[in-house]
This record gives C-alpha cells, sequence and structure tokens, in this order.
C-alpha cells in the first residue's frame, strides 16, 4: 500500500478533490458558515492520513500537482482585477487608503500580539500573511521563513472566521456602504470572505476581489518591513 | 486548441514571474511578480482579454482545492504548532476583528467625504 500511494500520480489529488466535494455536500445540506468545503476537506485528508498511517510525504507525492497549480492560479487573479478596472479607477482614493490602513493594522496587530506572545522570528512571519488570499501568503512566509503549513492554517480560519461574522461586524461598526463593505471583506478574509461578500452583493463582491490582491500586493511589501520588528 | 492557448499564455507569464524572482534579490514570490507583469499586458493591449479570459477562470474557480495538500501538511508542523496553540487562535481571531472593522470604517469615511465635496 506504502508503494502504491508513494509511486501513485493520482492518489493525493483524487483524495484532496474526494474530500473536497464531500464538504461542498455538507455545505448545501447544512447551509451554514462553519461548513466550509476547505475547512472540511482539509479536516478529512488530515484524519484519513492518520488513521491509515499514510506518510504525508507519500500522499504529497501526488498531492503536489494541486499546488502546483497555484502559481498560475494567481497569475490569473490579474484578470478579475483587470476586467473591475473602471470600478477601481472611479473610487482610487478609497479604495487605496482603506485597503493600505487595514493592511498595516493587520501587521502592527499581528506585532503586538507577536510581544506579547514572545513569537520566535519564524513564528512571527508565519502569522505576518494571515489576513490575504493562502497563494500570496503562503508565498511570503516561505520566502521570510515561516512554517508554511501553519501560515495556510491561520489564513484559512481568518477567511472562515471573516466569512461567518463580516455580516455583524460590519452592522456593528456602521459601515453600510456597498464599496466599503466588500473592501473590508476582502481586506480582512480575502477569497473566502469574499465568498460573503459575493453574496451581499455585485458591488462587494467585486470590491472585495479587489482588495484581495490589492491587500496581497500591499503585504508582500509591508510584510517585509514588519519581519525586521522581530 | 482555445483552452490550450489561454492556459499556454498564463503559463508564459508565470515562468517570466518566476525568471524575475530567480534574477530580483527580494523576498517576493514570483507568482506576484506574473500577476502585476499580466495586469500590465492586460491594460497595454498586448494580450486581449478574451486569449486568457476562460482558462483564468477555470484556474480561479479551482483554487481552493490547491490548498488542501499544503494545509494538510500541519500533520508534520503539528509539534510546532502545539505550543503556541492558543497564542495563534487568540492572533488569528482578534486581528481579524479589528482588520475587517478598520477597513471598512475608514473606506466609508472616505467615499462619504469625497460624495460630499462633489455635492
Amino acid at each position: 500500500m506504502h508503494e502504491f500511494i508513494a509511486g501513485s500520480a493520482t492518489f493525493g489529488v483524487v483524495l484532496s478533490l474526494v474530500c473536497y466535494y464531500i464538504g461542498v455536500l455538507l455545505k448545501k445540506k447544512f447551509n451554514s458558515g462553519l461548513m466550509n468545503p476547505l475547512l472540511i476537506s482539509i479536516i478529512l485528508v488530515i484524519i484519513i492520513l492518520l488513521t491509515f498511517k499514510i506518510d504525508y510525504a507519500d500522499f504529497n507525492s501526488s498531492a503536489k500537482y494541486l499546488s502546483w497549480l497555484l502559481t498560475p492560479a494567481t497569475v490569473s487573479l490579474a484578470i478579475p482585477l483587470y476586467m473591475e478596472l473602471d470600478r477601481l479607477k472611479k473610487n482610487i482614493k478609497a479604495i487605496m487608503i482603506s485597503i493600505f490602513v487595514g493592511t498595516v493594522t493587520s501587521l502592527a496587530v499581528i506585532l503586538m500580539f507577536a510581544f506579547i506572545f514572545h513569537f520566535s522570528h519564524a513564528q512571527y512571519v508565519t502569522f505576518l500573511p494571515k489576513s490575504i488570499t493562502t497563494a500570496i501568503g503562503m508565498g511570503i512566509s516561505e520566502e521570510m521563513g515561516g512554517i508554511v503549513p501553519i501560515t495556510v492554517a491561520a489564513i484559512i480560519v481568518t477567511g472562515i472566521l471573516g466569512n461567518i461574522i463580516g455580516e455583524s461586524v460590519l452592522k456593528l461598526c456602521k459601515v453600510t456602504d456597498p464599496i466599503a463593505k466588500g473592501l473590508a471583506m476582502g481586506t480582512s478574509a480575502h477569497a473566502i470572505g469574499t465568498a460573503k461578500a459575493m453574496e451581499m452583493g455585485e458591488v462587494e463582491g467585486a470590491m472585495s476581489s479587489l482588495a484581495i490582491v490589492t491587500a496581497g500586493i500591499i503585504t508582500v511589501i509591508g510584510a517585509n518591513l514588519f519581519g525586521m520588528f522581530i | 486548441m482555445k483552452y490550450l492557448k489561454e492556459f499556454g499564455i498564463i503559463l508564459l507569464i508565470t515562468c517570466i514571474g518566476e525568471l524575475f524572482r530567480f534574477v530580483i534579490p527580494l523576498p517576493i514570490p514570483g507568482s506576484i511578480y506574473g500577476l502585476v507583469l499580466m495586469l500590465v499586458l492586460l491594460i497595454t493591449k498586448v494580450i486581449k482579454l478574451e486569449e486568457v479570459k476562460s482558462a483564468a477562470q477555470f484556474l480561479i474557480a479551482i483554487m481552493p482545492v490547491m490548498f488542501i495538500p499544503a494545509a494538510a501538511g500541519l500533520i508534520n508542523s503539528w509539534s510546532e504548532l502545539q505550543p503556541i496553540l492558543i497564542p495563534a487562535l487568540v492572533t488569528t481571531v482578534v486581528s481579524t476583528f479589528i482588520v475587517m472593522a478598520v477597513t471598512g470604517i475608514t473606506a466609508q469615511k472616505i467615499i462619504r467625504s469625497s460624495s460630499k465635496e462633489e455635492q
């Protein structure tokens, strides 16, 4: 069995897809924010690997082909950004300032907690890119010497949390403008938050997608500067 | 041929992005160089939207499953996460709240003040 899994070019991919599909089915059935297909699929894959004592390295010898697609997929994020270019130009001031302020706030809050909890440099840079899309966040964590799987977990937890609490937090802060709502969702909770923004409305969804890319790029620079503090 | 060409263009730009990453000594992932390059080529009309749109939208649609293998790697990092589990959760949860509120309030203030100016 060990040799089969290690030698297979598809096992890891199929296992990941099946687990994700189960997550999609559960989401349809219960229609709750907690039923996030990505979260469910990750938990299922981990449970299966542990239960059947499958080495992560064996699983990843084929699952890595899924990760391989991440770089071209991130490059592809330029396409929705280009399609929203007119709206971006029209509200450029509000968009740029608020995403910038939100991103710097994120980095500053993480720096504060890193001091409080005495994080090492590796632990600190692991959390720095936690509010941005996994594709970019993973890259930043890797480049800066963070613990990549923990970064991915923090990013996913952030997204799901943002998805669930988004509407209440925005209501509490009296944020009603659709552009502002979308920017808040995308800047704080990346793609998973954007899924909620899409439910709120078209403008919210578009602005949230825009915030994913913009916050991602600002974080690339910001995380490198903040990385010097610890 | 349509999809092959679209995917080919995306891969070519990704590859150039990786080349930038190789040449420029900054800790910036190659995907970001590729993203910015793609955007510039679209704006300057060197690449037409139709030449990459379908393949790009397909890749974005299936993006969530691409994160599963890396996240499942938590298995190997559990020993590193376990001692900082509570701090990790506190950091993650509190920062999400604050960032969402700050971004939303800032954006709304600017939009409202600039629409007043227009009036």
